[in-house]
């Protein structure tokens, strides 16, 4: 699909590197968001985010206001958590989250009153520590998927600037459609928010990136772009070719400005921060309404789904639960994932909660192009040619299979892969190269601990 | 609800398979196939099979022997067996096909571990083997179109190649006299293929047809084929001191398309990445025209691609892109 963009929307400084076309399946996209009925009961983990986990602030049998903080830890690297629904705390205790991995939850039993916190208040922000401290308080986490806290990342350090901000609505990943629907639905909150980073960071450059297969969602943004003459015309949006894994942070970057992070280094290092549209959106409706990140906006697909839709959910929802605000099952799914098919978490079960960074829930009916017989490696190169990391998968698995040594292999770059999946994803031989990349970063890192 | 599939991510893949790939090769060698048979026989479809059948056999006995899960469905072997019989003339006693076959997957194939593990192409090999074992039978060529004459084709006219003839050329001879004396035929009749030669080598139209739908279903990258044929162009153009026409026969002739197409592009036996690929053409072409110009041997596209084969390792080492980031690391160190 060519579309002609609007005049003042950049190209991008540096093409991805690799990357592959993967049918987009985008079916949700003119879905509105609409909310569901909150459920009966929610299962909220202590673990929503990178980093440290949660206490629990509440007992079993207390009663929690919506909003209200129910864990909260003073460890850094994390984000407080709380209730999403009014009503009684059934229990206290470990369950399991989408992963397998069993965490520490608070269980809530809806009363259906959704009463919120009276204490909720817009907070008042009036120096950059007050704006970092008001989203650590927002329990905001990356939206986009890897659920970074967003308060550390808006904590720089003080002798690197930040030229960059960039605001991520790529949504490289197949079937999911809720960044492109905050980009339709809540553009406003989309310039506010960035304004209100702009006030308090002074970024110089603020570019909005986007994918070019959504036109409509560029049309609106590339409107939005136009709106800051004040401030010297610092916005900007930017169309970027539709490939996976466009939306990756590191590649983002390059696409985006040229710069390319290093090993084990952040965004920040070269002058850049990354946020993801929907994180960036609801900073702006926090400020206004001080109402903390207890719902969120998720794509639920797929070929075993009804009714294929955008929704808004209170956090702790199960996949059970938002499956039948879809219609149900379509069909006997055969996989469940959390998150797009790329990179997502394939469930045990549905009565797995959903969290703040779970952007998708998938179902499929049919095995869909997935199980391939694995054969012998024929040293296509397919892998190597996807690798928007230049790395040369091929290599590092045969180096894992002959001799696992925890040097060479970080010599060959495996602590670069991010699991994208490129490689497994054209691998004509069906080998299983996340694993190994997965192994491999295991191995280096035993083998940097020596 | 039934049980669910837990599986790592990604939870798509691309509908590239080994067997897809391998099916792609052998489509692609079709219309060079058929034209092998209209200009040498039947006997062409007698000699593939022998080597297919071979090749098969033979992976299925070693892969038995070593009890190793049999691979046959992926059609590697099959590739083998249709590349060698596409490099033996017309007139081959059928057991040498068989032999070189059996050395092409036993020794060279399955001895180094199976699929993938090669570091030379079995094809080429199996050729080589033949030819250092059975010169003669391997360099008496059938006439073009001669076996409409006489059906038992290998008892019909031979001929020499026109690379043979070409040999005396860059030694000071004229292509223009030796045109007009019928020692080397017409260009169209070298694009066509109505020359002697082995099998699949003949017909230019055929392969480059060939190389065109592997280039379009993105099963070779056409770095390495430009890249042999470009380097054995130029190289051939200064050779002959500017001659256009002398350039065009030297790459016409010969195995230089099927090699460069088919042979060269073997991915287990090249680099996988681009430069290393842009190399490695570069250098068959640049072994091909030396051993064209300045040895005994009228051709050398087979040396070229197997001594171009044994060094990939090397190149891939040397010329591997460094990881994402990496490079600004090591500034900073030094």
């Amino acid at each position: 699909m060519k579309v002609k963009l609007p005049e003042n929307v950049l190209k991008p400084v540096a093409a991805l590197r690799g990357g592959i076309k993967v049918s987009h399946n985008k079916f949700t996209s003119e879905s509105e968001t609409r909310r569901i009925e909150p459920p009966p009961q929610v299962v909220i983990p202590m673990v929503q985010h990178i980093g440290a986990p949660c206490t629990p602030l509440v007992k079993a049998g207390e009663r929690v206001l919506a909003g209200q903080k129910i864990g909260d830890t003073d460890a850094y690297i994390s984000a407080p958590i709380h209730a999403s629904v009014s009503g009684k705390v059934k229990a206290v205790a470990p369950a399991v989250t989408v992963g397998g991995r069993h965490i520490l939850s608070v269980t809530i039993e809806n009363d259906g009153l959704m009463e919120y916190d009276p204490s909720i208040a817009p907070p008042k922000v009036e120096s950059q520590k007050d704006f970092i401290k008001a989203v650590r308080a927002s329990g905001l986490v990356g939206l986009g998927g890897a659920g970074f806290p967003a308060h550390a990342k808006l904590n720089f350090p003080k002798d690197v600037k930040i030229d960059t901000l960039i605001v991520n609505a790529a949504e490289c990943e197949p079937y999911i459609t809720t960044d492109y629907r905050e980009c339709i639905e809540n553009s406003w909150d989309i310039v506010s928010g960035i304004h209100a980073l702009i006030e308090f960071f002074d970024f110089k450059r603020v570019v909005i990136a986007v994918e070019d297969n959504k036109p409509e969602a560029i049309k609106i943004l590339s409107s939005i772009a136009d709106t800051d003459n004040e401030r010297g015309d610092r916005i900007h949006l930017m169309a970027l070719k539709s490939k996976y894994p466009q939306g990756a942070e590191k590649a983002m970057i390059r696409t985006v400005t040229g710069r390319k992070v290093p090993p084990g280094k952040l965004p920040a290092d070269v002058g850049c921060a990354v946020m993801n549209v929907g994180s960036v959106a609801f900073i702006a409706r926090y400020l206004k309404s001080g109402r903390p990140l207890i719902s969120r906006t998720i794509t639920c697909s797929g070929s075993a789904i009804a009714q294929p839709s955008n929704i808004r959910v209170p956090i702790g929802t199960s996949a059970k639960e938002i499956v039948a605000a879809c219609g149900g099952y379509a069909a006997e799914p055969y996989k469940i994932i959390v998150g797009g098919p790329m990179m997502g978490f394939a469930l045990y079960d549905d009565e797995v909660p959903l969290t703040k960074q779970n952007n998708a829930l998938l179902a499929f009916a049919s095995k869909e192009k997935e199980i391939k017989k694995e054969r012998a490696c024929i040293r296509c190169g397919r892998c190597v040619a996807a690798c928007p990391m230049s790395l040369a998968p091929v290599f590092i698995a045969d180096k894992l299979k002959k001799d696992p040594d925890p040097a060479e292999l970080n010599e060959l770059g495996a602590m670069v892969c991010m699991e994208c999946g490129s490689c497994a994803y054209v691998c004509p031989a069906g080998k299983p190269l996340v694993q190994s990349m997965r192994r491999a970063k295991d191995i280096v890192r035993e083998g940097m601990k020596k | 609800m039934k049980k669910l599939t837990v599986t790592s991510s990604p939870h798509v893949k691309s509908g590239a398979t080994v067997t897809g790939i391998m099916l792609d090769v052998l489509i692609a060698l079709l219309p060079a196939l058929i034209a092998a048979v209209h200009i040498f026989g039947p006997r062409t479809l007698l000699v593939c099979a022998v080597c297919i059948g071979a090749c098969l056999l033979s992976e299925y006995i070693a892969e038995k022997i070593m009890r190793k899960p049999t691979t046959l469905g992926d059609l590697s072997a099959v590739v083998t067996g249709l590349l060698l019989a596409f490099n033996l003339p017309v007139g081959i006693p059928l057991w040498m096909a068989a032999v070189g076959s059996a050395a092409a997957i036993i020794v060279v194939k399955q001895m180094f571990g199976g699929l993938g593990q090669n570091f030379v192409n079995p094809a080429i090999t199996g050729r080589i083997i033949l030819l250092v074992s059975f010169s003669q039978a391997m360099t008496t060529f059938a006439a073009p179109r001669a076996w409409v004459e006489n059906v038992n084709a290998a008892d019909v006219v031979t001929t020499a190649t026109p690379l043979a003839a070409l040999s005396q050329i860059d030694r000071g001879g004229n292509i223009a006299a030796q045109l007009t004396a019928g020692e080397i035929p017409p260009l169209s009749d070298m694009f066509f293929g109505y020359i002697g030669g082995s099998l699949g080598e003949v017909c230019a139209l055929a392969l480059l047809i060939g190389g065109v739908f592997l280039i379009a279903r993105r099963v070779i990258s056409p770095i390495i084929p430009c890249a042999f044929v470009g380097t054995v162009a130029v190289i051939m153009l200064i050779a002959g001191k500017g001659d256009w026409t002398f350039m065009l026969y030297e790459l016409l002739s010969g195995g230089l398309l099927l090699g460069a197409i088919f042979m060269a592009t073997d991915y287990v036996t090249s680099p996988v990445n681009r430069l290393g690929k842009l190399i490695f053409g570069i250098g068959c072409g640049v072994i091909t025209a030396v051993i064209r110009l300045f040895s005994n041997l009228p051709e050398g596209v087979s040396y070229s691609i197997m001594i171009m084969n044994i060094l990939t390792p090397l190149i891939e080492k040397t010329t591997l892109a460094k990881p994402f980031g990496f490079v600004k690391e090591k500034k900073e160190a030094a």
